[in-house]
């Protein structure tokens, strides 16, 4: 079984980011950039499922400009076998990552995706369901554990208010949430490794997709911000401000 | 415009996240006709509180087995045909598992970018939707003709009741038969669905173990009627189940009173809370993080001031 793994190249999750001052968008230059954490998880679980003698070969995407290559390495070093980069420099919305996906998934036919759930720049929370809809499979997102039983898939997933499983027909799409799995880190002999593995660079242009964006993201504020109250000097107090100045209790 | 709102449900009752779905598609103004999609088996008694949300023109109702558990892959296809079929020009669905579940499948059938977790409508197509963990805040622009969005539930009212819309009864769709719920186990408690809460009463690393935050936290969460919430640290370190977690990939709430207890505060955790309304913070580290968002901070052991808080209320009630 193939599994093919999207990754994105993201803002590192512990850098805080600004918002330029034109507001056009968010202050990228000089910023590091890391894989997407939920991607990063969603590689852990294929190699592992290539560690159970499930998967045969696991594939790293990633859509996006050349710089891209270093997150398809970090997969690598992971333990993907391959990397496949559809490079553009052009700005891509979920829709158009999920049908430069489609076009890869057709050429690769792998039998599983499984993509973060989310990435951690745009929290948009939206290619793999739109993978899995214009590929006709069948989703689950949001995964905690997920069992390959011959042609189907028993997916755990994190729902409000509890846990959820489901059964699919492969091909499908998972989408990994944070309790799937804790991902390796890349030893340093795996990360040399990874430096020889096989990644190809396709135009994204080669895959005849309408990229074009669809949405306008026009003007980007920081959140208004809380001031910070008071300290109070013990429970008495904090009980008298809580039901006579804030009337809440 | 019509505007079809997926409701969330389980045959018997609709999600709270539905109401604030009609809430939020009343903002496209007053041209609106609002549909709500009530998709399920012998889920007449779900489809009647649909049609007595005020700001419900009808509601649509879709009865059948293989919308029972509403696989979202049966779910999706049935509202882009209806979308086509109906002429709606948006669809909603709250931003809970459920809805980011399935908006972005419907989307994509329609060949339609679709908008998550929008917090503001200023009309057809002008959204506000957080990003970067809530860390900034994007005005977006659609001129997509169907416009799918999931709408964050703290902010929009939900709709009340009063209303009296007719049920509208359409054929299924084709049963896809591609996934199959084997089972869910949904945490049963007396106390408030956190999401909705007035009250969220939420405790962190500090707390120590699970044994701690249940004998600490319990009795302060009775007394006032609150909801048990956690931060990632402690639902990582297995204090609680991870549908406790409060935080950008948990659950946002916004409730009248927050009490965040051991919690230090990560840019994560405040992304789920920050929109409170009274955020009390108890935390023996002064230079917490969590102090800098809250309204009323206690330095102090919290083993020592919880207990005493519990008994201060209880006296002064």
């Amino acid at each position: 079984m193939k599994i093919l793994v999207p990754v994105k190249r993201v803002v590192d999750y512990n850098v805080k980011v600004r918002v330029k001052s034109d507001r056009s968008g968010v202050e990228l230059s000089g910023v590091k950039m890391a894989i997407n954490p939920f991607d990063e998880i969603s590689v852990e679980e294929a190699v592992r499922l290539k560690e159970a003698g499930i998967a045969t070969e696991v594939i790293a995407v990633s859509c996006g400009s050349t710089a891209s290559q270093e997150t398809l390495r970090t997969a690598l070093a992971m333990g993907a076998d391959r990397a496949i980069l559809v490079e553009t420099d052009a700005e891509l919305q979920p829709l158009a990552v999920g049908k430069l996906l489609k076009a890869v998934a057709e050429r690769e036919n792998p039998q599983l995706v499984i993509c973060g759930k989310q990435a951690i720049d745009d929290d948009a929370n939206q290619t793999g369901q739109i993978l899995a809809a214009l590929m006709g499979w069948g989703q689950a997102t949001f995964a905690s554990k997920v069992v390959v039983e011959g042609e189907t898939l028993r997916v755990t997933r994190e729902i409000d208010g509890g846990l959820e499983t489901l059964e699919l027909k492969l091909p499908a799409v998972v989408t990994s949430d944070l309790r799937l799995n804790e991902p390796r880190y890349a030893t340093l002999p795996n990360i040399m490794k990874a430096k020889k593995k096989p990644l190809d660079v396709i135009p994204a242009a080669e895959l005849g997709v309408d990229v074009a964006p669809r949405l306008r993201h026009t003007l980007h504020a920081e959140p208004p911000s809380r001031k910070a109250g008071i300290k109070v000097a013990d429970v008495a107090d904090l009980i008298a401000k809580l039901k006579n100045d804030a009337k809440v209790i | 415009m019509k505007v079809l709102v997926i409701a969330e449900h389980d045959n018997t009752k609709i999600a709270g996240a539905t109401l604030n779905a009609v809430g939020a598609a009343q903002q496209f103004g007053a041209e609106v006709q609002v549909q709500v999609l009530v998709a399920g088996c012998d889920s007449a008694a779900a489809a009647n509180e649909a049609a007595a949300l005020a700001g419900v023109a009808q509601v649509v109702s879709v009865n059948a087995p293989h919308y029972r558990d509403q696989p979202v892959e049966n779910l999706a296809l049935l509202v882009a045909g209806l979308v086509r079929s109906d002429g709606f020009t948006a669809v909603l669905a709250g931003g809970t598992s459920f809805g980011k579940n399935l908006a972005p499948r419907i989307a994509a059938l329609l060949d339609v970018a679709p908008v998550s977790d929008v917090v503001s409508i200023a009309g057809v197509g002008r959204y506000v939707r957080p990003i970067y963990a809530g860390n900034v805040m994007v005005s977006v622009e659609s001129d997509e003709p169907v416009q799918v969005l999931t709408v964050r539930t703290t902010a929009f009212a939900a709709a009340s009741g009063g209303g009296a819309a007719g049920v509208r009864d359409v054929a299924a769709g084709e049963d896809l038969a591609v996934s199959r719920l084997v089972g869910r186990e949904i945490a049963k408690s007396e106390r408030p669905e956190l999401a909705g809460a007035r009250i969220v009463v939420s405790g962190g690393r500090g707390l120590g173990s699970g044994d701690k935050y249940r004998e600490v936290l319990e009795p302060l969460a009775d007394r006032l009627g609150a909801a048990l919430g956690a931060s990632r640290a402690a639902v990582d370190a297995g204090f609680v189940p991870n549908d406790y977690q409060v935080g950008q990939t948990g659950k946002i709430v916004a409730p009248d009173l927050y009490v965040a207890v051991g919690i230090s505060g990560a840019i994560q955790h405040l992304a789920g809370m920050k929109d409170s309304k009274v955020i009390v913070a108890v935390n023996k580290d002064p230079d917490a993080p969590i102090f800098q968002v809250a309204d009323f901070g206690l330095v102090g052991d919290l083993f020592e001031t919880i207990p005493q808080l519990v008994e201060g209320l209880g006296a002064n009630q």
